[in-house]
């Protein structure tokens, strides 16, 4: 058996998703109608895990992109204390698939008015669009590795052990004698966490209880814990990785947005006027203004995709989650378990009792040497990732402040063109050309 | 050497401190966001002053903005809160902790970082970034280019060397115990907080213990208790919190080794701190 070191935090091969031309989300004209989203299927090598966390109380949810024959899925987690039966759980892929649609970054359109015959709009802002088995053995074993199977669970379709170690090597050792693959270098890293008194989350895909339970699909972990440690354990998974990998972080809080504290955190670029073309290009749009951002940051941040206070959204990418699905994800502060779009009443300063944060990091050992530590911060201030585009007016000029809006809209397109190839490292030629297309001349 | 110091006498330490921590809020704002505000600058600066001036008027002592402006301009760059009034209450904390927190004339606590550490504690709405000032080289030579002017001449950039070195020291040990590479205590010793903590906060030489014995002392107290709230508590203002939580060590330190106090004022000679 191969074990597939921190699986959760590598890759596996996720098809390059073209997004476009989405089911169109009708919402507040005031910020445009949603059209299209850059989700993490968009990333090659991604993994996703959603942080939830109530003062120390933290919970951890790792999606998988795992391909493959499921004999051969393996994970160890470095957690930071003992972990009982209780504390461990599956989600519903699905769950994580909503959260990550609901805080993607987005596209948006307007359509541009009739300048000679002006609407007057009333502006709403800031107005809500208000619309979470097998049973335990636990047994100590130590043998001459100096490892302790601290406890044993069956965990729906997986086989869960509670690790804890005295040396790194006896730990390989072991790992090694019962048939897991040890990637070179994985040992000091081990070494580290075993010295921070860290125990090890190994889950392996029970195949007998899998075929009972009828599910095709590997569904992700959960552990929840109590700690003051709120990190992710990123130094596992860059050991045997080959190139850099991207990592998407949701995080669940009470108060504010979280930001790493070891690393930076930089907003990806956002509200940016993108020609038409864009909305059939979407994916790969997203994808070069990313990777350029990482660049611009010599690939030392994390990015910040998405910020926003759970009780609302504008425009909506997705439904809004229900208070079920957020509990599932973590957040089980929430105190309710129902199917209802999440609503919880809002405390002094606007914001409801769930705020969710939207990180993207690209990393490999170099760039990022040690795992990333966070902090919540108490900034509820909303922020998304979201680029829009505006349909010109195609009406005849019979006014004097038509011809003025057509010679207002060359500007507008030559700077369109200029942004998206400042940010997106396109050629300036293509993309003129291909907003030549669509009756966009970008002449300036 | 006291002649060598009188030809090539170094401006006020203050001047060179508003300059340094000037440039570092201006790089902020138009080449590197490290997530100070523009009205929180504001803010912060003009009350800084008007406390400051309140105080001198109360106390009877004269006016002297320098030292409320580097307040405000530490405050601005350190301090986040999501709003405006908590960087009013930042800057009176600060100034008025000057005057009333006094002991043998001498006030005990850095200012910017007392009312850093009272705000965290006492209420629900600031923060500090402490990733924000990223590990760039260049972020790392410029603060140490600022911090070489303003702490020679303010002659204490013997304290920050000691507690960089016991910071560093500890590090680097905790990577070796671990078998980290030394990547990771290198990337931590790179990070721009710390270098903003060592070289404009703890090296405050208002605040700071008179003799040199005292300072070291105090500064390897400092990085001890820093390690142990940031490593074993996971506590991420653990560098503020440790600074002053430790800052009535000062006082001791003063009184079991005696030395000359520092004085802005140039009626203690120079070169007779230790």
């Amino acid at each position: 058996m191969t074990l597939r070191f921190s699986k959760l935090f590598r890759t596996g091969v996720a098809a390059a998703a073209i997004l476009a031309n989405a089911a169109a989300v009708p919402a507040n004209a005031f910020c445009g109608f949603y059209v299209a989203q850059a989700d993490a299927r968009l990333f090659n090598k991604s993994s996703k895990v959603v942080l939830a966390r109530d003062g120390d109380q933290t919970s951890i949810t790792m999606a998988s992109d795992f391909e493959g024959d499921v004999k051969e899925f393996a994970v160890v987690v470095p957690v930071p204390t003992f972990i009982e039966r209780k504390q461990i759980g599956v989600v519903e892929p699905k769950t994580i698939d909503h959260l990550d649609k609901y805080t993607a970054p987005r596209l948006v359109e307007y359509h541009d008015e009739d300048p000679c015959n002006p609407r007057v709009y009333e502006v709403r802002r800031g107005v809500p669009m208000m619309a979470a088995a097998g049973n335990g053995r636990e047994y100590s074993m130590r043998g001459h590795y100096g490892v302790t199977i601290e406890a044993s669970y069956d965990v729906a379709e997986y086989d869960v052990l509670i690790l804890s170690a005295q040396e790194s090597d006896g730990l390989t050792r072991w790992l090694t004698d019962n048939n897991y693959r040890i990637p070179q270098g994985a040992e000091a890293v081990l070494g580290s966490y075993i010295k921070q008194g860290m125990r090890f989350f190994v889950a392996k895909v029970n195949v007998e209880r899998m075929k009972s339970i009828g599910n095709g699909t590997l569904r992700p972990l959960q552990v929840r814990y109590q700690s003051a440690k709120f990190m992710v354990p990123l130094r596992l998974g860059t050991v045997n990785a080959r190139g850099p990998q991207d990592l998407i972080i949701f995080a669940l809080t009470r108060q504010g947005r979280i930001e790493a504290a070891n690393y930076r955190t930089v907003k990806i670029p956002s509200d940016i006027d993108v020609p038409l073309y864009v909305k059939d290009e979407f994916g790969p749009f997203y994808k070069a203004l990313f990777e350029r951002a990482v660049a611009r940051e010599n690939m030392q941040a994390v990015f910040v995709e998405y910020a926003w206070d759970m009780g609302w959204c504008d425009p909506c990418a997705a439904d809004p989650l229900s208070n079920k699905e957020l509990a599932e994800l973590g957040a089980r502060w929430i105190g309710s378990d129902d199917d209802t779009a999440f609503r919880s009443p809002r405390f002094a300063g606007g914001g409801s009792s769930a705020y969710v944060t939207r990180l993207h990091v690209r990393y490999d050992a170099k760039t990022f040497p040690e795992d990333i530590v966070f902090i919540e911060t108490k900034d509820r201030s909303n922020f998304q990732g979201r680029y829009v585009q505006h349909h010109p007016w195609r009406g005849e000029a019979s006014c004097q402040a038509a011809k003025a809006y057509k010679d207002k809209l060359d500007t507008r397109f030559a700077k369109e063109a200029d942004d998206v190839a400042a940010l997106t490292g396109w050629p300036r030629s293509e993309i003129v050309a291909k907003m030549a297309q669509n009756g966009e001349a970008a002449t300036k | 050497m006291q002649a060598l110091s009188r030809r090539w006498r170094l401006p006020d330490a203050r001047y060179v401190q508003i300059a340094a921590l000037t440039t570092l809020l201006a790089i902020n704002f138009t080449v590197i966001d490290f997530g100070a505000r523009p009205a929180a600058s504001v803010v912060a600066i003009a009350c800084a002053v008007l406390t400051q001036l309140i105080c001198c008027w109360l106390s009877g002592n004269p006016l002297d903005v320098r030292s409320p402006v580097i307040t405000g301009l530490s405050l601005s760059l350190l301090l986040r809160a999501d709003v405006l009034w908590l960087h009013a209450a930042a800057a009176v904390i600060a100034i008025s902790s000057k005057f009333l927190l006094r002991i043998d004339g001498k006030h005990v606590f850095n200012p910017a970082g007392l009312a850093i550490v009272v705000l965290l504690f006492t209420t629900n709405g600031v923060w500090i970034s402490p990733g924000q000032w990223g590990t760039a080289i260049w972020f790392a030579s410029l603060a140490g280019l600022f911090a070489v002017l303003v702490l020679s001449a303010s002659r204490r950039i013997d304290i920050a060397i000691f507690f960089f070195a016991a910071h560093a020291a500890l590090l680097l040990a905790r990577a070796a115990w671990l078998g980290d590479p030394p990547a990771i205590p290198l990337h931590q010793l790179q990070s721009g907080s710390l270098l903003i903590f060592t070289f404009f906060m703890i090296s405050d030489p208002r605040t700071t213990p008179d003799s040199r014995v005292g300072r070291l002392l105090f500064a390897v107290t400092v990085a001890i208790a820093a390690y142990y709230l940031a490593f074993v508590m996971q506590m991420r203002p653990a560098l503020y919190v440790a600074l002053i939580a430790l800052s009535p060590l000062t006082l001791v330190l003063d009184r079991l080794i005696p030395a000359v106090r520092f004085s802005w004022r140039p009626s203690v000679p120079k070169g007779v701190s230790t």
